[in-house]
C-alpha cells in the first residue's frame, strides 16, 4: 500500500463514529470496523432489525444525541465492516474475522475505540443463571426488548446501578430493590464534583427520584453476601450495616463501575500505565489522544472510562490528531475546545469516582469458595493459596501456575478481580502485581477459519 | 553499583530454567551450596512456555542415554519435586503424511533400535482402528508407548520450588550484571549482591550465549520462538501426544481438556519477547483442522510464544567449558530442553561435584562450535 493514507478505527460506538465522521470531513476515507452488526456502539446499541422501539423509548434523555449519531454513521461515506472481530495486531495490520473467514487490514493510521465492558466484582452465587452484569442487564434490555426476570435487585455501584435500574422499572419489571455499596457519605463528600456537571447530576437525582417514586427502596452503604437460589437465582442475601437481609427475587443484576478494554492496544504495543482514578492499568494517551506508538490514537471508554459524551469528543479529538499529523490543516481552536470540554468531564468523572467509590474491602471479604474466574473455575481460595504456596508477587505468574484467567475470555472478565485477590492477599497496592499480559485472540477464533482472498489495498 | 549483600557458595547458577533449577535441586542433594540467580521469574521462559511434550521419540540418538535418564527421574516426579506437574505417560504417535514419512519413521525406528525406546510402528487398517479420530491425512505413525506430556508452567517452577525447599538459595528478578573469573572461583554482581563461588554453570537459556562469550567461548546461539495455541475445553478426543514426521505441528490434549498445539515459528518483538505470528497461526490451524477433524469446531483461545536458544545443529551445549575452569555450560536445548531437563540438571551436579557425567555428553561439547581464530582469553 506504499505510502497510501489508510486510517482504520477500530469500534464503531461514539467515540469511533465521531472520529470517523472528521477523517471523512478531512477528505479521508477510513475503514470502520466493529463487531456489531450496526454502528452505535454499547450505550446508543441498536435493536435487531423488525423490533420497532422509537428512540425516546430505547435511549430515554439521550435519545437526541443516540439519534445523531447514528444519522452520522448511516450517511458517513466510508468502509464500514460491521459484525466483524479484530483479534490481533501485527505488523502495521489488522487480522479480522467476518462470518468465519480470516482478512488481513492494513492500516497507515489506527484509532482504536474499543469501548469498555463491566468491571465484575464476583458476588458467592453469580454463575446461577439468573445473575447477570449490570451492562449485560441493559443490553438484554435495548437490544432484544427482555430483562433478565419479572423480579429484579440490582447491587454494586456505579452510574450504571440506578441508570439500569430505573429503565427495568420503566419497562414494567418489578425493581425488587437497588443496593448500592457506595455510603450516603460518599454522595454527599462527591457533591462539590459532580457540581460540575450540573446536567448530568440532574440527570442522576432524576432517576433516583423515579425509582423512588416506582416504591423502590433504594439502600446505601449495602454490602452483597451471596446471591441465594440452587439451580437459579431465588434471592439476594446483603448486610446493611447492622445486619444480615434477605430479599426475594429471580434476577440479580451487579457490576462495579466499568473497565476499559485495552488489549487490541496491548498488541499495538502502547505502553501502558496505572491509573488510580481507574484503578486499572491503561494504555498511554496525550490530551490529543496520541498513545506511545506513533501512528496509534485512543478514544473513548477503551482507554479509561468517561461516558459516551467524553468518547464523542475524543474521538473526534484523536482524528484531529491524527490530521495534525499527516500535516493537514485542522483548526486549532476546534481541538483546544474539544480538549477543554474533556478536562472538564475529566474532573466531574472524579467527583463520580468519589459517589460510586471502588469497594477497597471487596477482596479481603471475598470467601475462599467464590469462583473468580469461571471458565477455568478458580476460586479466591485458590489464588490465594496458589500465592503462598509459590510465594508468587505478580499476576501472570500467578496465572500461568493455577490457570486464572487463561479461558475463554482471557482474563477480561476476572482479571481486576484476580488482581485485587492477589494485592489484598499480600498487603500490596493493587498496582504492584502488575497486570495480565494481551494475547491473540482478544476472543475466541474457530480452528477452522478461512483465510479470505488478500485485499488488494 | 555498590552491593548491599555479599554471598559466598559452592555454585553460582546462571538461570532459573528448568536446566538450572534442577541442577540446583540436585547440588543441594549432594550437600553442595547453591545460589541460583533468575532475572525474571523461575520456569517463566522457554521451560515454562512451552509445549508440554514429554518425549524421547525423534530426539538424536546421541540424545537418547540422557532422555532415558530423564526418563526414569519423569517417572518419580512427584518424590522428586512435590507435585504431579500433570504428567501423563500417554505414549507419543509421530505420524506419517505420505510413503516417504513412513520410511523416515521406519528408518528412524532401525537407528534407536538397542536404545530402548520400544517403538512400533502402525500403518493400515491397525492404525485406523487405533486411533479413530485422525483423519484421513495420516496413513501411518510410529508409536512410543513410554513418552507422555506435562505441564511445563507447574513442572519448571516446580524445580526451583523443590531446589528451595532444600536449602538452595534461589534469588528471583536478580539479573546477573557481571560474572568473571577471580581467583580459584568466580565473582558475580548481580542486582545488590555480590557472589563469590568456586563453579559457576551457565543456565541462561536463549541469553546464555552471552555468559559463554564474557569466558571467550563464541556459541552460535540464535534466538527462535515457538508458535503455540490452544482451543477451549474439548471433550475426550486425543489420547496420545501426537508429532508430526518432517514437523508443522504437534498436539496433546491436557487433562482438563484443552488442546494445545505447535508449530512454525513465532515474531520476535525484541530480545526477551516474542508473539505467535499470522502466518504460522494459519498454517496450524489449517494443519490442525486437516489432521484432527473433531478440531475444525473448536474454538482457540489463546496463542502465545516465548525465546528458546536454538543451535545450528539443534544439540545442547552441556558439558564443561574449554576456557574456563570451574564453568560448565547447559544451554542451548533448541526447542527440545524440558523433558531432559531433569536429567541435565543432574549431569551439571555430577560435573560440578566430580567433574564428569555419568551419562554420556561428548556430542554436546562446546568445543564443537571454536571459532578457526577467536579470542579464547577468558574475560
Amino acid at each position: 500500500m506504499s505510502g497510501e493514507i489508510r486510517p482504520v478505527i477500530v469500534g464503531a460506538g461514539p467515540a469511533g463514529i465521531r472520529a470517523a465522521q472528521a477523517l471523512v470531513t478531512a477528505g479521508l476515507r477510513p475503514v470502520l470496523v466493529d463487531e456489531a452488526p450496526k454502528g452505535g456502539g454499547q450505550i446508543y446499541r441498536r435493536q435487531p432489525d423488525g423490533f420497532t422501539r422509537d428512540a425516546k423509548t430505547l435511549y430515554g434523555t439521550e435519545a437526541a444525541k443516540a439519534t445523531a449519531l447514528h444519522r452520522t454513521i448511516d450517511g458517513l461515506a466510508i468502509d464500514h465492516r460491521p459484525n466483524t472481530l479484530v483479534w490481533n495486531i501485527e505488523a502495521g495490520a489488522l487480522d479480522l474475522l467476518r462470518e468465519g473467514r480470516a482478512e488481513r487490514l492494513p492500516y497507515s493510521h489506527l484509532i482504536l475505540a474499543t469501548g469498555a465492558t463491566d468491571r465484575i466484582l464476583p458476588i458467592p452465587g453469580w454463575t446461577l443463571p439468573g445473575a447477570y452484569s449490570l451492562g449485560a442487564a441493559q443490553v438484554a434490555l435495548k437490544y432484544q426488548g427482555c430483562g433478565i426476570g419479572r423480579r429484579v435487585a440490582f447491587i454494586g455501584t456505579g452510574p450504571l446501578l440506578p441508570l439500569v435500574a430505573s429503565q427495568y422499572l420503566k419497562a414494567g419489571a418489578e425493581v425488587v430493590a437497588v443496593l448500592d455499596t457506595a455510603r450516603t457519605a460518599d454522595k454527599l463528600a462527591a457533591l462539590p464534583g459532580l457540581l460540575r456537571g450540573p446536567a448530568t447530576l440532574a440527570k442522576g437525582l432524576r432517576l433516583l427520584a423515579a425509582l423512588k417514586a416506582g416504591g423502590v427502596p433504594v439502600r446505601h452503604g449495602a454490602r452483597p453476601l451471596r446471591i441465594l437460589g440452587t439451580d437459579r437465582v431465588e434471592g439476594l442475601a446483603w448486610h446493611d450495616g447492622d445486619r444480615e437481609r434477605r430479599i426475594d427475587c429471580d434476577a440479580v443484576a451487579f457490576g462495579y463501575g466499568l473497565r476499559s478494554e485495552t488489549q487490541l492496544a496491548d498488541l499495538a504495543g502502547c505502553r501502558f500505565r496505572f491509573d488510580p482514578l481507574n484503578r486499572a492499568w491503561l494504555p498511554e494517551r496525550d490530551a490529543a489522544g496520541r498513545s506511545s506508538v506513533a501512528g496509534v490514537y485512543l478514544a473513548g471508554d477503551g482507554a479509561g472510562i468517561a461516558g459516551a459524551d467524553a468518547a464523542e469528543l475524543a474521538g473526534e479529538r484523536a482524528a484531529l490528531a491524527l490530521l495534525e499529523d499527516l500535516g493537514r490543516p485542522v483548526d486549532r481552536a476546534c481541538a483546544a475546545r474539544l480538549e477543554a470540554k474533556l478536562a472538564a468531564i475529566g474532573r466531574f468523572r472524579r467527583g463520580l469516582e468519589r459517589a460510586f467509590p471502588f469497594p477497597t474491602d471487596w477482596a479481603a471479604q471475598a470467601p475462599d469458595d467464590l469462583v473468580v474466574c469461571r471458565c477455568e473455575e478458580v476460586s479466591a481460595g485458590t489464588l490465594r493459596a496458589t500465592a503462598t504456596r509459590w510465594g508468587t508477587p505478580e499476576l501472570n505468574r500467578l496465572k500461568a501456575l493455577c490457570r486464572v484467567g487463561m479461558g475463554r475470555c482471557q482474563g477480561r472478565m476476572c482479571g481486576a478481580a484476580a488482581a485485587e485477590i492477589l494485592a489484598a492477599h499480600r498487603g500490596v497496592p493493587v498496582e504492584a502485581v502488575g497486570r495480565l499480559r494481551g494475547q491473540a485472540p482478544v476472543k475466541p477464533i474457530p480452528v477452522a477459519i478461512e483465510d479470505a482472498p488478500e485485499e488488494a489495498a | 553499583m555498590t552491593a548491599t549483600e555479599r554471598i559466598t557458595t559452592d555454585v553460582a547458577i546462571i538461570g532459573g530454567g528448568i536446566a538450572g533449577a534442577a541442577a540446583a535441586l540436585a547440588l543441594r542433594r549432594m550437600g553442595m551450596a547453591v545460589l541460583l540467580l533468575e532475572r525474571g521469574f523461575c520456569g517463566a521462559q522457554a521451560s515454562g512456555v512451552n509445549y508440554g511434550g514429554v518425549r524421547r521419540q525423534g530426539r538424536p540418538p546421541e540424545q537418547i542415554p540422557l532422555a532415558q535418564r530423564a526418563h526414569a527421574i519423569w517417572q518419580r516426579l512427584p518424590e522428586t519435586i512435590g507435585i504431579d506437574g500433570e504428567y501423563i505417560r500417554s505414549g507419543h504417535l509421530k505420524l506419517a503424511r505420505s510413503e516417504a514419512d513412513l520410511a523416515s519413521l521406519e528408518a528412524y525406528q532401525d537407528r534407536v533400535r538397542d536404545l530402548g525406546l520400544g517403538l512400533e510402528i502402525v500403518a493400515g487398517n491397525a492404525f485406523r482402528a487405533r486411533w479413530p479420530w485422525l483423519g484421513d491425512r495420516a496413513i501411518a505413525g510410529s508409536w512410543c508407548p513410554g513418552d507422555g506430556h506435562a505441564n511445563p508452567r507447574l513442572v519448571s517452577p516446580g524445580f526451583a520450588r523443590a531446589a528451595r525447599k532444600a536449602g538452595a538459595d534461589i534469588r528471583e528478578q536478580t539479573a546477573v550484571q557481571e560474572a568473571v573469573r577471580d581467583g580459584d572461583g568466580f565473582r558475580l554482581l548481580a542486582g545488590g549482591l555480590e557472589v563469590r563461588s568456586r563453579l559457576l554453570l551457565n543456565c541462561a537459556g536463549a541469553w546464555s550465549g552471552r555468559f559463554a562469550a564474557a569466558f571467550g567461548e563464541t556459541v552460535p546461539l540464535v534466538s527462535a520462538h515457538p508458535n503455540m495455541a490452544v482451543t477451549e475445553p474439548l471433550p475426550r478426543l486425543m489420547d496420545v501426544n501426537v508429532g508430526v514426521e518432517g514437523g508443522g505441528i504437534y498436539a496433546r490434549q491436557v487433562e482438563r481438556g484443552n488442546c494445545v498445539m505447535g508449530g512454525g515459528r513465532g515474531i520476535a518483538l525484541d530480545e526477551d519477547r516474542a508473539r505467535p505470528g499470522r502466518s504460522a497461526i494459519a498454517a496450524l490451524l489449517r494443519q490442525a483442522a486437516e489432521l484432527f477433524p473433531a478440531l475444525r469446531g473448536a474454538q482457540v483461545i489463546r496463542f502465545w510464544s516465548g525465546v528458546e536458544g536454538d543451535t545450528p545443529d539443534r544439540n545442547p551445549v552441556l558439558g564443561p567449558s574449554r576456557t574456563t575452569p570451574g564453568l560448565i555450560h547447559g544451554f542451548g536445548f533448541s526447542g527440545a530442553g524440558f523433558q531432559i531437563g531433569p536429567a541435565v540438571g543432574e549431569v551439571l551436579a555430577e560435573l560440578a561435584r566430580d567433574g564428569r557425567s555419568s551419562t554420556p555428553i561428548e556430542a554436546f561439547d562446546i568445543g564443537r562450535f571454536a571459532a578457526p581464530a577467536g579470542d579464547t582469553t577468558a574475560a
